[in-house]
C-alpha cells in the first residue's frame, strides 16, 4: 500500500537533487533546471497532501499556480540568461559580476 | 506487491533517476532531455495521485512550453554546430554535502512525523471541481495569475530586447 510517505520521500528526493544542481552547476540554464526540479517536488508535495490529507482541492489549486508561476520565470530567467549571453558571450553565472566594486 | 505499488516504484524510479541524470549530466542536451523524463515521472505520479487534469497541465506546459523554453535557451546560448555543450560543475563535494543532508532531513521528517492523514479523496475527475474552485473561491488569485503571465511576457520582450541606444 502507497502511503503518504512514499511520495513525500520522492519529492524529498527531487528536492535534494534539485538543489544539488542549483549549486554545482555553472551554466545558467543548468541552474534553471534544477530549480525547475525544486518546483517540480514543491508540487508532487501540495497534491500528495490533497489526495492524503482531509480531502480537498485546495492543494491540486495551488499546484495550478506554481505551474503558472514557474512558466513566467524560467520565461523571465530565460531572457536574462539571453541578455547575459549577449553582454559576456558566455552562459556562466560566476562570470556574472558586472556590480563587483 | 499490488499494482498500485508497482506503477509507483515504476514511476518513482524514472523520476529521481532523470533527476539525477538532469544534475550529473556532463551534456546540456543530456541534462535538457532527462528533464523531460522527470517531468513524465512527475506526471504519471499525479495520475496515481488521482489528479488527472493536474497530470495533462504538467505535461502540456512543462513539458510542452518550459522544456521548450530552456532548449532554446541552450541552443541561444551556445554556438550552434559545436558539440562542446559541457556544463561545468563546480563545489560538487559541497554541494553533494548539503543536498545530502537536506534529503536526509527531509525524508527523516517525511516518515518520522504522525501525519494527520484523513479519509483522502477518492480519485475521481477533478476538471470540474477546479474550474468551480478557479470561479469562486480563487478567483482573485486566478486574475493575478493572469496578470503575472502578461507582465511577465512583457518583460521577457523588454529585457531581451536589442536597444538602439545601448
Amino acid at each position: 500500500m502507497i502511503s503518504l510517505q512514499h511520495y513525500l520521500v520522492v519529492s524529498a528526493a527531487l528536492f535534494a537533487l534539485g538543489v544539488l544542481g542549483v549549486l554545482t552547476r555553472r551554466n545558467a540554464v543548468n541552474v534553471l533546471m534544477g530549480v525547475e526540479l525544486i518546483l517540480n517536488s514543491a508540487n508532487l508535495n501540495l497534491v500528495a497532501f490533497s489526495r492524503y490529507g482531509t480531502g480537498n482541492m485546495q492543494g491540486q489549486l495551488f499546484a495550478v499556480f506554481v505551474i503558472v508561476i514557474a512558466a513566467a520565470e524560467v520565461a523571465v530567467a530565460l531572457a536574462i540568461v539571453l541578455t547575459l549571453y549577449r553582454l559576456r558571450r558566455t552562459p556562466n553565472l560566476d562570470e556574472a559580476d558586472f556590480l563587483r566594486g | 506487491m499490488s499494482a498500485e505499488a508497482a506503477v509507483f516504484y515504476v514511476f518513482a524510479v524514472i523520476t529521481v533517476g532523470a533527476a539525477a541524470v538532469v544534475v550529473l549530466a556532463r551534456s546540456l542536451i543530456y541534462s535538457a532531455f532527462a528533464l523531460l523524463f522527470a517531468f513524465f515521472g512527475v506526471a504519471g505520479l499525479y495520475v496515481l495521485l488521482g489528479a488527472d487534469f493536474l497530470a495533462a497541465t504538467q505535461l502540456l506546459i512543462y513539458v510542452g512550453g518550459i522544456l521548450v523554453l530552456l532548449l532554446f535557451g541552450v541552443m541561444l546560448t551556445h554556438k550552434l554546430y559545436d558539440l562542446d555543450l559541457k556544463s561545468e560543475v563546480t563545489q560538487f563535494l559541497p554541494g553533494l554535502i548539503v543536498s545530502a543532508g537536506i534529503f536526509g532531513l527531509l525524508a527523516l521528517t517525511a516518515t518520522r512525523t504522525r501525519w494527520a492523514t484523513g479519509v483522502g479523496r477518492p480519485p475521481e475527475a477533478t476538471t470540474t471541481d477546479i474550474g468551480r474552485l478557479f470561479m469562486s473561491s480563487y478567483l482573485l488569485p486566478f486574475e493575478a495569475a493572469s496578470v503575472l503571465l502578461l507582465v511577465a511576457l512583457m518583460g521577457a520582450a523588454m529585457i531581451v530586447r536589442r536597444r538602439k541606444d545601448a
